[in-house]
């Protein structure tokens, strides 16, 4: 059995939960939360915390140097570096548009990496 | 001279919004004037995402959301002038502008928005001892220089102040392979969201000190290191808890002060509180159809805020320029037991809508009730579970009650545990 603490971030509240986990990492209780936003922050932190990348490219003949760019959806939390690999290692060319996709499928996670704006 | 019904400083996310919507009121001829050389404003380094939840039901990264604003603007036949500095807006609205294209200008404006947004609190205003090595910069420096310029300013880190843009660049710099090695905050609480302590700091093993200071720096040329040390409850460095820790990078995170230059040199009154100009429901100043909006009016947490107060200025502008804005006399308002501040600092009693009062808490309360009086009576309460110095609350003030208050009279809103 393993006890996790964590701060809620679903709202201002900032509520203090304890989270205990049995010997297969399975959610036995969530405590200390206040509503049921905080049960579903929990569950989802302690199995599989995921969150949202964004970074910036090297662009060649654009207005600066660099053009942003985000996940199009959260990966998982474990990937980021590995994200920031991949990204790294892109260098577009100008016009980039927001939107357009810079990395197709980032490490077979199915979610894909796009400008966040004009370059 | 130009002519122009109404000439926004700024094009910013609040600039953008007041101009798109006193172009939607009917205002004919509306000219942006924007110091750097594209709009967005600040938004354009802003490359995490969290933009735009309550405005567009989205998640965007800062460009994106100005983007959208961006397009609009250029989609209507507003005029535009980047690379453009306001020197002056004299008595009369006249505004004296400066650029490389048409040298200087003068520009006759009905009404006037303004939209400077604000800046950070420098080195210079926390006296902290030591050289003056490189490698101290402000966050949002820092912040420029990694998302604009795509360069990194340091390899070891230490951050001192907890608001979010010192939360945000603590994760930027670690993802592009830089060592933070603390984030030391002066207070016993951080002024940043929970969200990003969790997600900036938790998530990279990075130590937050609270009742923490950097009490000088070291180093010739580069900085070498930074010594920190524990704080009493009067904010002072305890001694014998120094720290000194090695970084090439010092980064300031301590608080943001709205752009009034401008506005001061127009004489229009200032709130010593939030340091932005006093106005009325519908952002207008002191100054006669001149308006503020954004982070130069009061500094905000979500832009969807500042775009949200923005489209009232635009509005009110548009008001203006058409004779049509209430000017019956005002009611005016007062924060107090715990409440801070409140914006607008006063309304119409003629006004054509509901109110939201703006304000922050000075301290942390819990199960607070709100109350807002004028005189003895009571006009309404409110339940808050919980407010917090870094969170904006509002009230809402309903249309109806607003016109039954008294000419000059006074509207006291406070918070209190229950």
């Amino acid at each position: 059995m393993e006890k996790r603490e964590l701060v809620c971030v679903s709202c201002p509240m900032g509520c203090a939960i304890t989270v205990e986990l049995d010997d297969n990492g399975q959610v036995v209780s969530v405590t200390g939360n206040t509503c049921p936003r905080g049960d579903k922050y929990a569950r989802q932190e302690c199995t599989h915390p995921e969150r949202m990348v964004t970074s910036s490219v090297r662009v060649e003949g654009g207005r600066l140097p660099v053009v942003p760019v985000k996940t199009s959806q959260p990966i998982a939390k474990e990937l980021i570096f590995d994200c920031m690999k991949e990204i790294n290692q892109v260098v577009l060319k100008a016009p980039v548009k927001i939107g357009d996709v810079v990395i197709h499928d980032v490490l077979g996670t199915g979610v894909d990496i796009l400008a966040t704006n004009e370059a | 001279m130009l002519n122009y019904d109404l000439v926004v400083v700024g094009g910013g996310p609040a600039g953008m919004a007041a101009a798109l919507q006193a172009h939607e009121d009917g205002v004919e001829k509306v000219l942006i004037l924007e110091r750097a050389d594209s709009l967005g404003g600040i938004l354009e380094q802003c490359i995490h995402t969290g933009f735009g939840l309550h405005y567009f039901g989205e998640e965007l990264a800062g460009p994106e959301y100005a983007g959208r604003f961006i397009e609009q603007v250029y989609n209507t036949d507003i005029d535009v002038k980047v690379d453009t500095m306001v020197l002056d807006i004299s008595a009369d609205n006249v505004v004296t502008a400066v650029n490389n294209f048409d040298g200087l200008l003068t520009i006759q404006a009905k009404a006037i928005v303004l939209a400077m947004g604000c800046r950070e609190r420098p080195r210079g205003a926390l006296s902290i001892a030591g050289c003056r090595a490189s490698g101290i910069m402000t966050a949002g420096t820092a912040q420029k220089y990694v998302n604009i310029d795509g360069y990194m300013p340091g390899k070891t880190v230490v951050i001192l102040g907890s608001g979010d843009i010192g939360l945000i660049m603590a994760r930027r710099m670690t993802l592009e392979g830089a060592k933070v090695k603390a984030v030391c905050e002066l207070m016993p609480y951080s002024g940043g969201l929970t969200r990003n302590i969790v997600q900036c700091l938790e998530d990279f093993d990075i130590p937050l000190r609270l009742s923490c200071t950097v009490v000088a720096t070291h180093g010739k040329d580069r900085l070498e290191g930074v010594t920190v040390a524990n704080v009493d409850e009067n904010l002072k460095p305890i001694p014998g808890t120094e720290e000194y820790i090695p970084c090439d990078t010092l980064m300031l995170s301590v608080g943001l002060i709205p752009e009034n230059e401008l506005s001061k040199n127009a004489g229009i009154t200032l709130d010593p509180i939030t340091n932005g100009p006093v106005v009325d429901e519908y952002r207008e100043t002191s100054h006669k159809g001149v308006f503020a909006c954004g982070n130069v009016l009061q500094v905000h947490d979500l832009v969807d805020f500042v775009t949200e107060e923005s489209k009232l200025a635009g509005a009110g502008a548009a008001k203006f320029i058409k004779g049509e804005k209430a000017d019956a006399g005002v009611v005016h308002t007062k924060g107090q037991d715990g409440v801070r501040y409140i914006v607008p600092q006063n309304v119409n009693t003629a006004t054509d809508k509901d109110v939201k009062l703006y304000f922050r808490v000075g301290r942390v309360i819990k199960n607070a009730v709100l109350t807002v009086t004028c005189g003895d009576e009571v006009i309404m309460t409110k339940k808050k579970k919980k407010m917090t110095p870094g969170e904006m609350e509002y009230i809402t003030l309903k249309v109806d009650t607003i016109h039954n208050l008294p000419k000059d009279s006074t509207l006291v809103v406070s918070a209190k545990e229950a």
